[in-house]
């Protein structure tokens, strides 16, 4: 198999995914870091439609967009699969990773962007599609079921990333008594040694989304 | 083979792409009309509480949402006819393109229902998607599948009727043939594939049809 090279950034949610995809599988890799305020030309060439990371390069090619990435892995490196080998679960898992990145992401960061009455009505919809997640763990301890699976590194933003975000937001989004199995689901992933290996510290996070969430919260003010 | 169902609505170009997938593969289905946006099944509700869209796939009794994820599912369960290449890189490829579709393909919608400054602001991003897809989706090819059509194709489906019929209504014109010299080729070649000939809704019935979601758009926007 060709090297493989990983264009990313440590604090994005969306390639920590990749990480964990890759050594979930075993397979070695390079960590390109990228600054995304000075984007580098292999970047740019890598991705001429969206100019963003994560981008994996492998065999010559290179694979933008986080989801489609996961899948490309899955299909090469075929031990340990990622997704389910039934169709019906598949379409399922892909279902939930299309709410979990449209919905639930910015959803969540909406809510703990946003003050006020803004804030209470993005809460509400941010809460209903947690619901919806907390639904897809009856019976399971991941997602995936006994073991880890696609969807797990879907969602596997939650346990730090949201935390993160609520913490800077002041406002609590997965409360224990409300979530029960997201928040033993939390616990559990975070358990997980090469999990564990990829996660940024939490002072950079907490850094980056105080600048984000003050720049969104000064924007709106100045809105009439 | 268990049965197949299929709930849609005539006018949805996201629909259509299912019935086309679900033709190309020849595989039977019932037909159900779901009346819309206010009289959705009781059947529908149940089977997408989520979103609670069209379309919804129902096999053997469990139901599969989201088109691009029902075509996925419709080319894992019926192996003749692949929609997606074999090749993982060729079939991420198609991924990022479905992707891309699903993504920015609702600017034009927003074209349809807006007017003033929204409707310029719609027009020129609707003018960058053709303009990226132009460049750099379809290359020298006569189909996003190369010499015959596959789930691009499926999914950009909607640019060759339901883009024609915005632009008519609105009174803008998008898809030059000296803009977008492949594009404008590919849109008559797609129509001519039978199974697309034969399974795209009647153009004047989709006229009426959108003038009346543009007309009602506009009235409640000017009345609040």
């Amino acid at each position: 198999m060709g090297e493989v090279k990983l264009i990313a950034t440590t604090q994005s949610l969306f390639c920590a995914r990749i990480q964990w995809a890759l050594k979930f599988k075993g397979v070695e890799y390079e960590f390109i870091e990228e600054d995304l305020r000075n984007k580098s030309p292999l970047l740019l060439e890598s991705n001429r439609v969206y100019k963003k990371v994560p981008v994996l390069l492998h065999n010559g090619k290179s694979f933008p967009e986080s989801l489609i990435i996961l899948e490309y892995i899955d299909e090469v490196w075929k031990h340990n699969p990622l997704l389910p080998q039934d169709p019906s679960e598949r379409a399922l898992a892909r279902f939930w990773a299309k709410f979990s990145d449209e919905k639930v992401i910015f959803g969540a960061f909406g809510a703990c962007r946003t003050e006020g009455e803004q804030q209470e009505k993005a809460k509400e919809a941010a809460l209903e599609s947690l619901a919806f997640l907390e639904k897809q763990l009856e019976g399971k301890k991941f997602f995936g079921g006994e073991e880890l699976g696609y969807l797990d590194l879907v969602v596997g933003w939650i346990p730090l990333w949201l935390g993160v975000m609520e913490e800077i937001g002041g406002i609590k989004l997965l409360e224990e008594e409300r979530f029960p199995l997201l928040h033993e689901w939390s616990q559990n992933f975070h358990q997980i040694p090469l999990i564990k290996e990829c996660l940024p510290p939490r002072d950079n996070l907490l850094s980056y989304f105080q600048a984000s969430i003050s720049y969104h919260r000064s924007l709106a003010a100045k809105k009439p | 083979m268990a049965d197949v169902k299929l709930h849609g609505a005539w006018a949805s170009p996201f629909s259509c792409r299912v019935v086309w997938a679900l033709k190309l593969k020849g595989v039977p289905y019932e037909n159900i009309e779901e009346d819309l946006p206010n009289n959705k099944s009781k059947l529908l509700l149940q089977y997408n509480p989520v979103h609670k869209k069209i379309p919804v796939l129902v096999h053997g009794g469990k139901p599969i949402c989201e088109s691009m994820i029902i075509i996925e599912y419709i080319d894992e369960t019926w192996l003749q006819n692949p929609l997606l290449p074999s090749d993982p890189y060729q079939r991420a490829l198609a991924r990022f393109w479905v992707k891309f579709a699903e993504d920015k393909s609702s600017v034009v919608w927003t074209l349809l229902r807006s007017s003033g400054e929204e409707r310029e602001k719609a027009k020129n991003e609707s003018l960058e998607v053709l303009k990226t897809i132009e460049e750099h989706g379809l290359g020298d090819k006569k189909f996003f599948g190369g010499e015959e059509i596959g789930i691009v194709d499926i999914a950009f489906g909607w640019m060759s009727l339901w883009l024609g019929v915005i632009e008519e209504i609105v009174g803008v014109k998008l898809l030059e043939a000296h803009l977008f010299p492949r594009l404008y080729a590919w849109t008559k070649n797609f129509k001519e594939v039978p199974v697309i000939k034969q399974n795209l809704p009647d153009r004047h019935e989709l006229l009426l049809h959108c003038k009346g979601v543009r007309e009602k758009s506009l009235g409640s926007s000017s009345s609040s």
